[in-house]
């Protein structure tokens, strides 16, 4: 059968997604450019479609510790920010990777730092990768770069999640949460009934049964040595997940002399600097990682091995470029170009940052 | 094919929603399509613009600083967004309230009469419709069946008795659209 196609925001592909994705319940704050993500919620009425649960919370950091209470009953949820309110819930973050509860934070990018501007940015990228809040810990980190993505990471979202007990981050950008593009809606998923969260998440707190002991969800613990066999357990996760679920795409790399390596809006500006530069005879391809954390490091190593040179293309200070410079080891001479602020580069003036850095200098 | 479009004026004279309309004309036309609007505090009571991509292929930036076609419904929109047309591309505009009409001559000019004929047919409301069957009588790259079903799907069902007018609009914009250069 033939999916149904509309024309969405990305922040309204998202929010469908959620409803789609069988999701318990979304809990929010406003701020702008990701509002439309709760009013599109707010103006569905899923509660009537599937029984989800939409709630205005009084701010972010009740946001994320609703999120808790949910995650910690094997429930399906999810809120969204963008970067100012998203730094507010940071602590509730670390609480719930420590307490090993999946969870989906989409973040839609505004540049910073401080309150900032309200213009799209990617200046969150170390903060979502690296941790965020305190402790050791990672966050899966998913980055969509068209809206189509932004409705297909919730379900993929939720499928690591729970696979790994871990919040997921969703890092978007101001660009794809307000641009409409063409998206393929699923059919429904039904959302989890109280008795497959019980069999299949045993860990959730959905009420003691006499055969076992009481689940305690928690990230406290005041015992070091226990302590620290719980962050190796943690550890030991993030490895797997670097070496199972690495994500991302190439565009015209077979040839290249030249890479740009980018993420969401930055990505797809690239694509359009790719046309111009081989219009000059510039062979240019795109690395385009899915996933931030795991970054694919070996991918990127492989893919330029023989090129004359890495471009990142980050409307940031250049926070991707470490990881990038880390994933090279130095075997190619890796470059940053950005914008801050809230300023999108245009495809000219990347492709003319690629000549500048590489040919002509 | 690949169609990279401006359209740029006021806000509250329908800019958002005809984009909006033409570029799920593109879907129901099975082209991929992208619509990036300006967005904060610059809109309200300001200038307006939204990109509109429409295409075969899959669309790599949906923010341009070259357009194959601009149209234009004020002066602030003309002074910015003249200079980016491609050479031989498209510039629509409204004459109604123009004070330097454009002056490039390695482009093509067409020009609408579309405030005037919306207050003539007492329509002020489907202006922007008016301005889009222009558009389409220049670049017919989508059928007029499909805009319709756009234009059906864009609208919430409450707006739906609107569609006979809006069609007139588009229809009306067809026929009064000149040529300047």
């Amino acid at each position: 059968m033939k999916k149904e196609l509309r024309l969405m925001k990305g922040n309204e592909a998202f929010a469908e997604g959620a409803i789609r994705a069988g999701v318990d319940g979304y809990f929010g704050y406003p701020i702008t450019p990701q509002s439309e993500v709760m009013e599109y919620l707010t103006a569905e009425k899923p509660h009537e479609r599937t029984g989800m649960v939409v709630l205005q919370a009084e701010s972010e950091v009740a946001s994320i510790n609703m999120l808790y209470g949910g995650a910690g009953c094997g429930k399906k949820v999810m809120t969204s920010s963008s970067s100012p309110g998203i730094s507010l819930m940071q602590e509730g973050i670390s609480y719930m990777a420590g307490a090993e509860l999946p969870c989906i934070v989409l973040n839609v990018v505004r540049g910073g730092p401080g309150l900032g501007t309200i213009q799209p940015a990617q200046s969150d990228y170390f903060q979502a990768t690296k941790g965020g809040g305190h402790g050791d810990y990672r966050l899966i980190t998913l980055a969509p770069s068209s809206v189509q993505e932004m409705y297909d990471f919730v379900k993929l979202g939720y499928d690591l999640a729970f696979k790994y007990r871990t919040p997921v981050m969703v890092l978007s950008d101001g660009a794809i949460g307000q641009m409409m593009e063409k998206v393929e809606i699923d059919e429904q998923i039904p959302r989890t009934q109280d008795e497959e969260i019980r069999s299949k998440y045993p860990w959730a707190t959905m009420g003691k049964t006499p055969d076992r002991e009481r689940n305690i969800i928690t990230s406290l613990d005041l015992d070091p040595a226990r302590h620290e066999r719980h962050n190796l357990k943690l550890q030991a996760k993030y490895r797997e997940i670097e070496k199972a679920e690495i994500r991302f795409e190439t565009i015209q790399c077979e040839d290249a002399d030249f890479l740009f390596v980018a993420y969401g809006t930055s990505s797809r500006i690239c694509q359009k600097s790719i046309q111009l530069c081989r219009e000059k005879g510039i062979k240019v391809g795109l690395f385009r990682p899915i996933t931030l954390f795991p970054f694919p490091k070996n991918d990127l190593k492989q893919v330029a091995r023989g090129c004359k040179g890495i471009l990142s293309v980050e409307m940031s200070a250049g926070q991707m470029i470490e990881d990038i410079r880390l994933a090279i080891e130095g075997s190619v001479r890796s470059e940053h170009y950005g914008r801050m602020g809230g300023i999108i580069p245009s495809p000219i003036e990347v492709a003319e940052a690629l000549e500048q850095k590489f040919i002509k200098s | 094919m690949t169609e990279e479009i401006i359209i740029a004026g006021f806000g509250g004279q329908g800019v958002l929603s005809m984009g909006k309309i033409l570029a799920y004309s593109g879907i129901m036309q099975d082209q991929e399509v992208s619509w990036m609007p300006s967005y904060g505090p610059e809109m309200r009571g300001g200038t307006a613009n939204v990109t509109v991509i429409l295409s075969d292929e899959r669309i790599s930036s949906p923010i341009l600083t070259q357009y194959d076609t601009a149209i234009i419904l004020n002066q602030q929109s003309m002074d910015k967004f003249e200079p980016m047309v491609k050479p031989g591309g498209l510039l629509l505009y409204d004459p109604n309230g123009i004070t330097r009409h454009p002056e490039r001559k390695d482009i093509r000019i067409v020009r609408i009469e579309a405030s005037k004929e919306a207050a003539a047919l007492g329509l002020r409301k489907i202006f922007n419709m008016i301005v889009l069957g222009g558009y389409l009588k220049v670049k017919p790259l989508v059928e007029f069946e499909n805009v319709i079903l756009g234009l059906k799907k864009s609208l919430p069902p409450r707006y739906h008795h609107m569609i006979p007018d809006n069609e007139k609009a588009i229809k009306r914009g067809l026929e009064i659209v000149e040529e300047v250069q």
